[in-house]
């Protein structure tokens, strides 16, 4: 039988938002809601026809309000479910986010950053929407949120964003860029053996015992979906394990809250991930994540051509925030360089773990991003 | 000797979420307990049923009843049960919710549930303002009403719902007050055997706020009001059927049949793996 390959194998030379929507359909997604938004229009694009090859769902909704929304119903109905946008859309999606949080509905959102506020500069990358990826809906809760760099990684970390949501329980944001998006680059798809997919934990208690949000040990209930013989209650209000709504009680909404921002804080270990490159003996580390963190190597590379001991740390887990890395390089550093695409966000969180290790912040908006000369100023300048 | 006997419908009811949050005379009630006779008249597989709702008093209800259930943001439970629809066809989606979430926050999700033909039925209350917020102005306040934020009578014009629903093409469109029981029952059968988007108003009483502050002060008072200007009108042009002081139309408005757009995209899966194959 000839039957058209339904997962992607071997190498391939694709955009970002290619390499992400194909990720999607490796780790198992069946489900894509969306709205048009530049950069990232191309992973809706190629979604409408290989979703549907796949046996898979692909809709347009009329906003991404709805997109979200559908998103948590397709989660719910058991599927694996994702939509992806940029940073106006990604506004829209912050309620429902927080609903996907206090309902524990695994699920995955891509942003592919362009410039910000508003409409700001649609064609041009970002990195603006970081903070609002961890903080953009209200109330307290932790989130994922991994920032890819390569095409290839916009393949990989799609597949690890919904291996993590499914994990935990949480949404999983993909935080891309406009040039990781759109560039082209070669990405080695291994058999679909091989790559490594998680699914969620399965309701195994017989019916009249489950309670939906009654979590092991990992502080992760498991999960039935609906059809699957449970009868149960969600509600984005404060509830108890069964799903019953407690809205004047201190004792649920504590208990409940902490519980959300713990599943995520106390598995943060096995959570994040960085990529560390000469950084044993380095006396400057530059700490870079997307697109920048690329540039941000060969500045290094040619900082140690030149005697420089430097080294980079990238953060390929924004969210949380791999805040023990940092602190550990600050103790050995000399100084620290941030380059960022944007007015200084995640220089924060550097410079909160870094403590009395200075911290220089390297700006860029409304163009490309830094090039290798500008970020090796910068360390030749710190050190 | 004693004997209790459980209600008929118990088993229909979570009782844990007992009891609930309705003022004495709301419209809510009897809403539930049509859609829970519509559920057991037809004998539905419980398993297969999920009730969605949007938040709002009305929205309580989607917690009351014992199915799959979820209570989503506000205006958004058509876009939520889209997505669980398409996720699983063979679900049976029905969204209980109210006339502000389904037509001013929500009001874009409802027309294009509508214009997709997407299979999801939806039931609202239309009880003419923001009952849960304590009485505001809303999409179906009629014209001079007073509310909280309508102190000097409403000067908005208020949807009307079965216009709207027709218009942007759904394939079932009925409204009924909650003093037409039996036939909001029966209209409840037939909207959940019914292919593609369908929609039924119920014009409901809020006597505590909306009552109260518009000289019907009990949910008889409502009652009687319906019962005075209500017709029954079926198959009459919904776009004649605005909701006045005077004139209430109801009944069925559309009947129609048309290809949902579940079955359409799964149509179009299974030509396409056809193709594939063929190769
Ligand atoms: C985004 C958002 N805005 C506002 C509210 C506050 N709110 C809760 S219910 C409601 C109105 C509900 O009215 P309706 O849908 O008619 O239901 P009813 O209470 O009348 O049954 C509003 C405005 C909210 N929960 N979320
Ligand atoms: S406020 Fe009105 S709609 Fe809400 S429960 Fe009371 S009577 Fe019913
Ligand atoms: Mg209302």
């Amino acid at each position: 039988m000839n039957q058209k390959r339904v997962i992607l194998e071997g190498s391939h030379f694709m955009n970002g938002d290619i390499a992400c929507a194909e990720g999607a359909i490796a780790a198992g997604c069946r489900f894509f809601a969306g709205y048009p938004i530049t950069p990232a229009t191309e992973i809706a694009e190629h979604l409408a026809q290989r979703m549907l090859e796949v046996g898979g769902i692909y809709v347009q909704m009329e906003d991404e309000i709805a997109s979200m929304a559908a998103v948590i119903g397709a989660s719910y109905a058991g599927l694996k479910a994702m939509t992806a946008t940029s940073g106006p859309g990604f506004s829209l999606m912050q309620e429902n986010i927080g609903l996907a949080v206090m309902t524990e509905a695994p699920c995955v959102i891509v942003d592919v950053m362009r410039g910000g506020p508003s409409t700001g500069q649609p064609t041009l990358p970002g990195q603006q929407d970081v903070m609002q990826a961890k903080w953009g809906s209200h109330g307290d809760y932790e989130i994922i949120a991994l920032a890819p760099s390569s095409v290839q990684e916009m393949f990989n970390l799609t597949i690890e964003a919904f291996n993590l949501s499914e994990t935990y329980r949480v949404p999983a944001i993909v935080l891309a860029d406009e040039v990781v998006g759109h560039m082209w680059e070669k990405v080695a798809i291994p058999p679909a053996q091989k790559i490594k997919i998680v699914n969620r934990k399965k309701a195994n208690a017989p019916s009249e015992a489950y309670a939906p949000f009654m979590p092991d040990d990992d502080l992760v209930p498991p999960m039935a979906c609906f059809g699957e013989g449970y009868s149960f209650h969600a509600t984005g209000l404060t509830h108890d394990e069964h799903g019953y709504p407690q809205t004047s009680s201190s004792e649920v909404q504590q208990k409940l809250v902490k519980r959300l921002c713990d599943k995520i804080r106390k598995n943060a270990d096995k959570i994040v991930r960085v990529e560390e490159v000469l950084l044993s003996d380095a006396d400057i580390v530059v700490v870079a994540y997307g697109i920048v963190a690329r540039a941000a190597l060969s500045a290094v590379r040619k900082a140690r051509a030149e005697g420089i001991k430097a080294g980079l740390l990238r953060p390929i887990t924004l969210w949380p925030f791999p805040e023990n890395h940092v602190a550990k390089i600050a103790q050995q550093t000399k100084a620290i360089v941030v380059p960022e695409m944007n007015c200084g966000q995640l220089v924060r969180e550097v410079e909160r773990a870094a403590k009395e290790t200075p911290v220089t912040f390297l700006s860029k908006l409304g163009e490309e991003p830094h090039t290798p000369m500008e970020i090796f100023e910068a360390i030749r300048r710190n050190s | 000797m004693e004997t209790v006997m459980a209600h008929p419908f118990a088993k229909y009811l979570r009782e844990a979420m007992m009891p609930h949050i309705w003022c004495s005379g709301c419209g809510n009630g009897i809403i539930l307990n049509c859609f829970v006779q519509a559920v057991d008249e037809l004998q539905m597989d419980l398993n297969k049923l999920v009730v969605v709702s949007g938040i709002g008093c009305i929205g309580r209800a989607a917690g009351y009843v014992n199915t799959n259930s979820f209570h989503t943001t506000h205006g958004r439970p058509i876009a939520f049960a889209t997505g669980i629809k398409l996720a699983n066809p063979e679900l049976e989606v029905v969204i209980i919710s109210g006339d502000g979430d389904l037509f001013a926050i929500g009001g874009n999700h409802f027309i294009h549930a509508a214009r997709r033909n997407i299979g999801i039925k939806v039931i609202c209350a239309n009880n003419f303002n923001y009952g849960m917020t304590g009485g505001q102005q809303g999409p179906t306040t009629p014209v001079e009403a007073l509310t909280t934020t309508t102190p000097y009578g409403n000067i908005e014009h208020p949807f009307n719902l079965v216009h709207l629903a027709a218009a942007s093409g759904a394939t079932y469109v009925a409204r009924w007050t909650t003093l037409h029981v039996r036939r909001l029952t029966q209209s409840i059968k037939k909207l959940l055997q019914k292919e593609g988007f369908g929609f039924i108003e119920v014009v409901s009483p809020c006597p505590e706020i909306f009552g109260r502050y518009n000289k019907m002060r009990t949910g008889l008072e409502m009652m009687e009001w319906f019962r005075k200007v209500s017709a029954i009108e079926n198959f009459s042009d919904p776009a004649k059927a605005e909701i006045t002081p005077e004139r209430i139309v109801v009944g069925e408005f559309v009947d129609i049949a048309k290809i949902s757009y579940e079955k359409l995209i799964h149509e179009k899966i299974a030509e396409i793996n056809e193709k594939k194959m063929q190769w």
